[in-house]
């Protein structure tokens, strides 16, 4: 059998990027931080660019467990777009706060191998290897200030809670290969569309499957750990959390639930529009009360993740378009808002109470300015983008006779733009009590710049995230 | 020039304004101020002028939208960028671009503070308003209609009085529940009808059970912007908090969009849920006509009377809509386009005084007349304007409206024209007291009288008021050829179905 190693070339230059650091780092005397970090970056940059060499037609390698789709394609896209963005924001910050190590950027890139590697798993082993790879290196990150309580308390707490929840999928995962026979998706796929009826076994290793999967994607209720892990990680750590590996692991849960699963979508449908409706629910209504933008953007990112999978419950083509374009744009406005949380600081301290944002259109109106774009954006007001996630969501819903999930999802919405607007309340009515200073990292500008005018100029040119989404979402159906 | 996409013009040229006035850089904020102004002005002049070529290439004979201009816009579903106005929608977009340049010249004295985002705020608004009336494809439609709120809210809540975080919340909370209910409704027709085009959906006829569902979810969407009594809340905050500029186009624009709502989708699309629903309709209607109006009695605020008899007014437009006769339809219109112009007036009239004494106590006044002739005149036309006179534009408009009422029921004609008598109250009451009397306070004493600039801002108003009510003929004739096909279409839908059961027999 030849090792047919194409489809793998992104993965491979990300790994051998991260080892390459690594030694750099050891080997180095000197403080490599700066160097690991921009380096970092420029891998992802060219590993997205093999990967747009490379995609196409369905490969697969390792005799069948990686699979590199249209689909795959797109969420590696998004996942290396996300990671590199976010590293080449946290450098300064670390820098500042006295702990930027030449770990950190090889841990991120290792964590996106891993998302890499999930995102294309096409077998129950290849899922798990690439999922707790991510996962150990997040748990590492997540506590990477290691002489901050709050920061190894958050790790701790990550480690313990994801630790279980690979427990659950790998309990899951072993009932189904019991009750089925087979651990590979294709396969899997076959022995379940023959039969009429589902085995009970293979239902209850999926439910475990979701559950455990359901805690990656923070979605309630397993999402407890993701409020304090947002806020007790150091910032660029959060940005990170928060953005590429949700992407991946909505994308697992996606390509687990249509691929393999597809058959059984009468028995995964009703679970996931409950976990949908509660995370809607949860992440609108226990925001109202934060007073942390970080614990904030923790329960937004919960309610964002019900939004999406409301695309998913619909388990149509036209769902699984809306669930990667709602991905899609929640990137680039978490980054965005992530960015301005990055450049709050107040006489060189950082700060991150949601009032010490006040009067910042007053202080500085560019950063004020991106900020309640983003805002509007995220509480889904046209015409800015993150409306277009939700349009495609909940047609995707309306058209699968979701009704119920489509009008109680609407006005979870709407409570959510009550804390949204609260932001840009704080921002454009309130007065400053202390302004804060001005963000002068030029990678953290350029984010926030770009992220703002993504969101603000989606809606006049949204064909190609449209095209692209819909070619990635029936590469999945197709295979399946 | 016929080839020029007028419309599109005429609905970006102010976020191409918007943008200049964005890259205004300067070190002295009194410069940067004035520039903006500047700006602003021009920009909506110009936006003004351009609009009125529309109408002038307008056909008036025609049923059709016209000046349509399509582009494709979001590949794989049906919808496009499709704009085109008839009869019924190329009023409304005057009336924005007309309102727009007052609004931005009243407020050069008002607004002093953060001048440059204010004129943003305000030429961002215009292009929604104006996109909103003339998007011929439902999301496109919503696109607009929900993007208002985003200047609105800002407005409202940097610019606006004491209350202004809770008027702006309210406003936006409120707009956007009713209006999710519409998104997916709209969601709902696409996949019944597989077309998001407006003049498409028209033509389909939906089955009876799901129109009755979208139409209220339709409703859900437009009572709350009319806004209809009991959800009209959200009204007397958001125009007392309001600037006086943002009072006037609340007034003048933003309610009409759920009325041009109920015109351009419920009654057309949703004919047979339309006729099942006129109870429910004329009973809020006169509701809101003898109850607002009531209440607009014993308002201490002159903004917040103003803001009541808004609804009051918007009363006996919801009822003529559902009249479904000529003169009810036509009448309606003509009301929306008379109380855009003679409510937005009052508001101005408001926020002269207010410029110049800090308070919108109706207390606090009295006697205005001898410090300020002009004021007094200018303020007495607009109040007889609103509460109907003829000579007026506020006669034809609630004329038209009792006219199209008294055909298909007398009670509810009964109750709008109580509302008539009750608004002659209020409005006289109100009039009396900070006009008339004597000029006892002190503070009064040394006011000033409307200067050159408040007088440009009022002379168009006035002549419009007067025009309106002199010869109205030249609004309505436009009217007339879409009116007759709404209402034919909408007979033609109700004969359909009560010839099913015949043939089921």
């Amino acid at each position: 059998m030849i090792l047919d190693l194409v489809p793998l070339m992104p993965e491979l230059l990300v790994a051998a990027a991260a080892l390459a650091l690594l030694m750099l780092g050891v080997f180095r005397k000197a403080d490599t931080s700066r160097e690991a970090t921009v380096l970092a970056g420029l891998a992802m940059g060219g590993a997205l660019a093999v990967l747009v060499g490379v995609e196409g037609a369905r490969q697969t390698a390792f005799g069948g467990m990686f699979i590199l789709d249209g689909f795959a394609g797109f969420s590696k896209a998004l996942i290396l777009v996300a990671s590199a963005m976010t590293v080449s924001m946290s450098l300064d910050y670390l820098k500042r706060e006295n702990i930027a190590r030449f770990e950190y950027p090889v841990l991120v890139l290792f964590a996106t191998l891993g998302m890499m590697m999930m995102v294309s798993a096409n077998d129950f082993l290849s899922l798990y290897l690439g999922l707790e790879m991510q996962s150990l290196s997040l748990y590492v990150l997540a506590a990477y200030h290691r002489d901050s309580a709050r920061a190894t308390e958050a790790g701790l707490k990550y480690f313990v809670l994801g630790a279980l929840a690979s427990g659950m999928l790998l309990y899951g995962a072993s009932l189904i290969y019991g009750f089925a026979g087979t651990t590979s998706f294709d396969s899997l796929a076959k022995v379940l569309g023959g039969s009429g009826h589902p085995n009970l076994g293979v239902v209850a290793g999926l439910v475990f499957v979701m559950a455990g999967l359901a805690f990656k994607v923070s979605a309630v209720p397993f999402h407890m750990w993701t409020p304090d892990v947002y806020e007790g990680a150091p910032t660029p750590v959060t940005a990170f959390f928060a953005v590429a590996p949700k992407i991946a692991a909505l994308s697992l849960l996606t390509r687990v639930l249509i691929g393999p699963f597809g058959e059984l979508a009468h028995q995964w449908q009703q679970v996931v529009v409950f976990i949908s409706l509660a995370s809607m629910a949860v992440g609108s209504f226990a925001a109202i009360g934060q007073t942390n933008i970080k614990r904030l953007m923790a329960y937004s990112s919960i309610g964002h993740v019900g939004f999406a999978l409301v695309g998913l419950a619909a388990g149509s083509d036209l769902g699984v378009q809306g669930v990667l374009i709602y991905v899609a744009i929640y990137l680039f406005m978490n980054v965005g808002a992530f960015g301005v949380i990055l450049a709050m600081r107040q006489k060189g301290r950082a700060v991150e109470g949601i009032a010490d944002l006040a009067g910042l259109a007053k202080t500085n109106p560019s950063m004020a300015f991106v900020m309640a774009v983003l805002m509007f954006s995220m509480a889904g007001i046209p015409p800015l983008a993150g409306f277009w996630g939700k349009f495609y969501v909940f047609m995707a819903a309306v058209k699968a006779d979701l009704w119920t999930l489509a009008i109680v999802g609407m006005l979870t919405s709407v409570v959510s733009a009550f804390y949204y607007l609260r932001i840009v309340k704080v921002m454009y009515f309130d007065d400053a009590v202390e302004a804060l200073d001005h963000p002068t990292n030029p990678p953290i500008r350029l984010v926030m710049a770009v992220s703002a005018l993504v969101v603000l100029l989606f809606t006049f040119l949204p064909g190609p995230l449209l095209i692209g989404a819909k070619a990635a979402a029936q590469s999945l159906f197709a295979a399946g | 020039m016929n080839d020029w996409p007028l419309l599109s013009l005429t609905t970006f040229l102010p976020l191409v304004g918007a943008l200049f006035i964005l890259a205004i850089r300067g070190d002295d904020a009194k410069v940067v101020a004035r520039n903006a102004r500047n700006v602003a002005l021009l920009t909506s002049l110009a936006t003004f002028a351009v609009s009125l070529l529309i109408l002038a290439q307008f056909d008036p004979n025609s049923a059709e939208f016209q000046l349509r201009e399509t582009a494709p816009w979001l590949p794989g579903t049906t919808v496009n960028y499709a704009m085109g106005v008839d009869g019924i929608s190329v009023w409304f977009v005057l009336l924005s671009t007309f309102l727009t340049p007052l609004c931005i010249l009243s407020s050069f004295g008002a607004v002093q503070v953060r001048v440059k985002e204010y004129m943003v705020a305000f030429l961002v608004l215009e292009t929604m308003m104006v996109g909103m009336f003339c998007a011929l494809d439902l999301v496109l439609f919503y696109i607009f209609f929900e993007g208002v709120l985003i200047p609105m809210f800002i407005i409202i809540g940097v610019w606006g009085g004491a209350r202004r975080v809770y008027a702006a919340f309210k406003f936006f909370l409120y707009t956007l529940a009713g209006s999710v209910l519409m998104l997916v409704a709209m969601l709902a027709m696409y996949f019944e009808a597989h077309t998001t085009d407006i003049h498409a959906l028209m033509a389909h006829s939906f089955p009876q059970a799901m129109q009755l569902w979208l139409w209220l979810a339709f409703f859900a969407s437009f009572a709350v912007k009319v806004p209809m009594w009991p959800v009209h809340t959200w009204l007397p905050d958001a125009h007392v908090e309001a600037p006086t500029a943002g009072s006037v186009i609340l007034a003048g624009v933003l309610l009409k969009m759920g009325a041009y709502g109920f015109l351009r989708f419920s009654m057309p699309m949703l004919p047979l849920a339309s006729e099942y629903f006129t109870p429910l309709i004329y009973t809020l209607s006169a509701v809101a006509v003898i109850y607002t109006s009531l209440v607009a009695l014993v308002q201490e605020d002159m903004k917040k009377l103003i803001a009541y008899s808004s609804i009051a007014h918007m009363g006996y437009v919801t009822a003529g809509i559902f009249s479904v006769t000529t003169q009810g339809v036509e009448g309606a219109l003509f009301q929306m386009l008379s109380h855009g112009v003679v409510s937005g007036a009052l508001f101005l009239c408001v926020g002269v005084v207010y410029d110049r004494m800090h308070t919108r106590e109706i207390a606090r006044y009295g006697g205005l007349a001898s410090r300020m002739p002009k004021y007094a005149t200018v303020f007495m036309l607009f109040m007889l304007a609103s509460v109907g006179l003829p000579g007026t534009s506020g006669f034809v408009g609630e004329f038209l409206v009792l006219l199209g009422l008294f055909q298909v029921n007398t009670w509810i004609s009964l109750f709008a024209a109580t509302g008539l008598i009750l608004g002659a109250a209020y409005m006289l009451y109100l009039y009396r007291r900070v006009v008339f009397g004597k000029l006892t306070r002190p503070d009064l004493m040394a006011i000033f009288d409307m200067d050159l600039r408040e007088v440009a801002v009022f002379a168009p108003l006035i002549v419009v008021v007067l025009w309106m009510g002199v010869y109205p003929a030249t609004f309505l004739d436009p009217m007339h050829a879409s009116v007759a096909k709404l209402i034919n279409n909408f007979q033609l839908a109700q004969a359909a179905q009560s010839a099913v059961p015949l043939a089921a027999r």
